[in-house]
């Protein structure tokens, strides 16, 4: 690879991305530049494949990847294994958080954020520490302090789930969060919160893509760009107006555009 | 914790579902160096010959030449039971052997007169026979084939009236404790493997706990395979009188080899009225390799009896060795408001078999029981619980509660339970749980979205599904057998 040059390179760079599962192409070459200090919102009709780009881009094995390239903070992120990715900050909000009886969440959470510090040639965080970030990272999402002693996910509610992923994601200071529809089965406080959450994490160094089927979270994660993506490909760009007509017009106007 | 290898973590990220289980590896088996060290052993094979030799060697009184004598002679008219859920193998009893001993240059007594050689194989093992190197409050009693090569602290609680020591010496010194108890819970007639036991056996540890008396320290026994070709035939006897209490471990390893090898024990417990015993195990005899060569075969017979009211009898295991476990650690709850309580995480991977689970017995009334058994199957296993609770005509209001767990590490190994409920009183309360579940794709995608490796997922899913039974352990070994979990497991992805 040659010197750094001066101009900054972008966080991360999709060009014509395919993938597909079980044969079925649902990603049919998607392009997409995305820059420190940007957020970017994705909409589109239900199975038009924005989940599937979010899993593809975390590393999520039963998707096959049948083209393009992506390049991650100079890195082919293709070739990494997911955890890698993790661990050089890319964090995925899932849409439908996974329960792990018996794992605690502080057990989970020292586990990650150590591993990550190994990896990037950090100390292990001691104990005293570590329950301090918690309780700071917890009082951001307003995460009730009880479920930092449960299980991963077990027995949380709808809006508990979706507040401990912005939880986790304070926690593990990504610099690229996908929130794959962060906002759906929240109520509008729920949401608030939530938004408010990934808001005060954002700064010039990260980036944010949010995924969502709604513009109304767009009312309080305030987006740069917004995308829409259907069946499979990014046919409209353009600024947070484009969110607005998307909601005046339905998807049936893309549907018809296209 | 293993260090994070890259290149191998890409392996296991491109391979599908189906190939990651069939890479089931296994970390080598730490413990499988042989100790080189010379052995006095008897020729292969099994008649009364033999079984007179052991008990000339070990110098023993008359009444217990015929113990053996009678055991064996009826051991020759047993066969092999096979209910249980397992392939059972073959085995030719006459191409064993029966009694080696590692040869001493002095008479055992005090650790100078210990072979370095020995002082150094425990050493390695983690279990250091010099008391001033020891985890505080753990007293030893190391056993090496037939022999127990050292026994540690038995001065320091025999200031207390606490007798520990080897099964041999007790046979010599405390003759009429022995001639009373031993047989008295798993008689010689008790199955096939007690039978055998009861014919041959070498040594093994005594534990007596007067009345009153709480043993200040831990008492453990170390049990070692070094011979070839040799099998382990040791007993165990632990006694509480009256209001004692005892927390009492077992350990034990055994080096690799192609060849199978026999391990049958007999424990036995007797619990007086008011007395505790808690017993724990952690099982880490040699598995085998990947494709099911070599290992131990361990055909077990625990039991303990509650004899007074209100005593009371805990088994904790953690199984992860041997190519085939066969064990039922049990509870005679025979005195009024006894309580029995069974605590069992059994793990198998590639070729491994267990059948393993309890009885527990309920004669007095108010008895109450307590069964929670954590089954991991991986690779090519079969891990069953069989359990039994029996209710009897006079124990009223007994309550039992059974919960056995199964928790599948891909799509090839077994988990079966068998839980057999036989109550013949209308008073008694008897519930009985199960579930099955799977380590999913969907969790470890999860664990490795936040920057936790696969290998590390399994172990923090793992342990976490086991953790009700690990708590029971005594703490300096809770630790030992997560990480020993950890490494059973390594590789083995579901």
């Amino acid at each position: 690879m040659s010197a750094k040059s001066s101009i900054p390179q972008p966080m991360l760079e999709i060009r014509n991305l395919k993938a597909s599962i079980d044969g079925k192409e649902i990603l049919k070459g998607i392009n997409l530049t995305v820059n420190a200090g940007e957020v970017h919102a994705i909409m589109g009709p239900n199975g038009s494949g924005k989940s599937t780009l979010a899993a593809v881009l975390a590393g999520r094995e039963v998707f096959e990847v049948t083209g393009g390239e992506v390049t991650y903070c100079g890195q082919d992120l293709l070739s990494m294994a997911p955890e890698i990715r993790a661990r050089e900050g890319i964090f995925l909000g899932f849409q439908y958080p996974v329960e792990i009886p018996g794992v605690s969440m502080v057990n989970f959470m020292r586990t990650a954020v150590n591993e990550k510090r190994k990896y990037l040639g950090q100390p292990e965080m001691g104990a005293a520490d570590f329950l301090k970030l918690m309780r700071d990272r917890k009082a951001l999402v307003d995460l009730d302090t009880s479920l930092a002693n449960r299980s991963v996910n077990e027995g949380f509610s709808g809006g508990e789930k979706k507040r401990n992923e912005i939880f986790q994601m304070a926690m593990l200071e990504p610099k690229l969060a996908i929130l794959d529809e962060t906002d759906s089965g929240l109520d509008i406080d729920a949401l608030k919160t939530v938004a408010n959450g990934v808001n005060r994490l954002k700064n010039k160094e990260n980036a944010v893509i949010v995924i969502t089927h709604y513009q109304r979270l767009l009312d309080y994660i305030v987006p740069d760009f917004v995308h829409v993506l259907f069946d499979g490909r990014i046919v409209r760009s353009g600024d947070k107006r484009l969110a607005f007509e998307l909601e005046e017009k339905g998807y049936d106007w893309i549907r018809e555009a296209n | 914790m293993v260090p994070f290898i890259i290149a191998e973590s890409h392996e296991i990220m491109n391979a599908d579902q189906d190939q990651i289980i069939s890479q089931v590896t296994q970390t080598e088996y730490k413990y499988g160096f042989v100790t080189d060290v010379e052995s006095d052993a008897l020729p292969k094979g099994l008649n009364e010959d033999i079984v007179r030799q052991i008990s000339e060697i070990k110098g023993e009184p008359d009444w217990m030449l015929e113990f053996r004598l009678k055991a064996y002679r009826y051991w020759t008219t047993m066969k092999l039971p096979e209910w249980a859920h397992l392939k059972l193998p073959v085995i030719d009893y006459q191409d064993i052997i029966y009694y080696s001993a590692p040869r001493s240059r002095q008479p055992l007594g005090s650790l100078d007169e210990v072979d370095p050689e020995l002082i150094e194989t425990f050493n390695k093992l983690g279990i250091p026979l010099d008391e001033q190197k020891q985890l505080a409050g753990v007293a030893v009693d190391a056993v090496m084939d037939s022999i127990s090569v050292k026994t540690t602290f038995r001065d320091a609680l025999a200031g207390q009236g606490i007798i520990f020591c080897s099964f041999s010496e007790a046979v010599r010194e405390h003759p009429d404790l022995v001639k009373k108890y031993m047989g008295s819970v798993v008689p010689y007639r008790d199955n096939f493997f007690a039978s055998l036991n009861s014919a041959v056996f070498s040594d093994g540890s005594f534990v007596f706990i007067p009345k009153g008396v709480r043993c200040p320290m831990e008492l453990s026994t170390y049990f070692r395979i070094n011979a070839a070709n040799t099998g382990q035939f040791e007993r165990t006897l632990i006694i509480a009188e009256e209001g004692a209490y005892v927390s009492y471990l077992e350990g034990c390893t055994a080096p690799k080899r192609d060849k199978n090898q026999l391990h049958a024990a007999i424990v036995e417990i007797i619990a007086h009225t008011d007395a505790e015993v808690k017993y724990s195990t952690v099982q880490n005899w040699y598995p085998g390799d990947r494709e099911g060569k070599g290992g131990i075969y361990n055909f077990v017979t625990k039991r303990g009896i509650c004899m007074g009211d209100r005593s009371k009898i805990s088994w904790t295991q953690v199984e992860t060795g041997s190519a085939i476990t066969w064990k039922y650690p049990s509870c005679i709850l025979r005195g009024d408001h006894s309580v029995g309580e069974f605590y069992s995480v059994a793990v198998t991977n590639n070729h491994q078999q267990a059948d393993t689970g309890t009885k527990m017995i309920h004669l007095g009334k108010n008895t109450r029981s307590i069964i929670v058994s954590k089954g991991i199957s991986a690779g090519l296993s079969n891990n069953s619980y069989r359990g039994l609770v029996r209710v009897s005509k006079n124990a009223d209001h007994a309550r039992n509660f059974s919960q056995c767990d199964s928790l599948l590490l891909g799509d090839r190994c077994g988990a079966h339970t068998f839980p057999y409920i036989e109550v013949d009183n209308q008073s008694a309360v008897v519930e009985h749980e199960a579930t099955t579940s799977k380590i999913g794709e969907d969790q470890i995608f999860y664990c490795n979205q936040r920057g936790i490796d696969t290998e590390t997922a399994v172990g923090l899913i793992v342990n976490g599904y086991a953790r009700e039974v690990l708590n029971k352990l005594p703490m300096e070994f809770a630790v030992e057998a997560q990480k020993l979990l950890q490494i059973t497991l390594e590789g083995s992805v579901g």
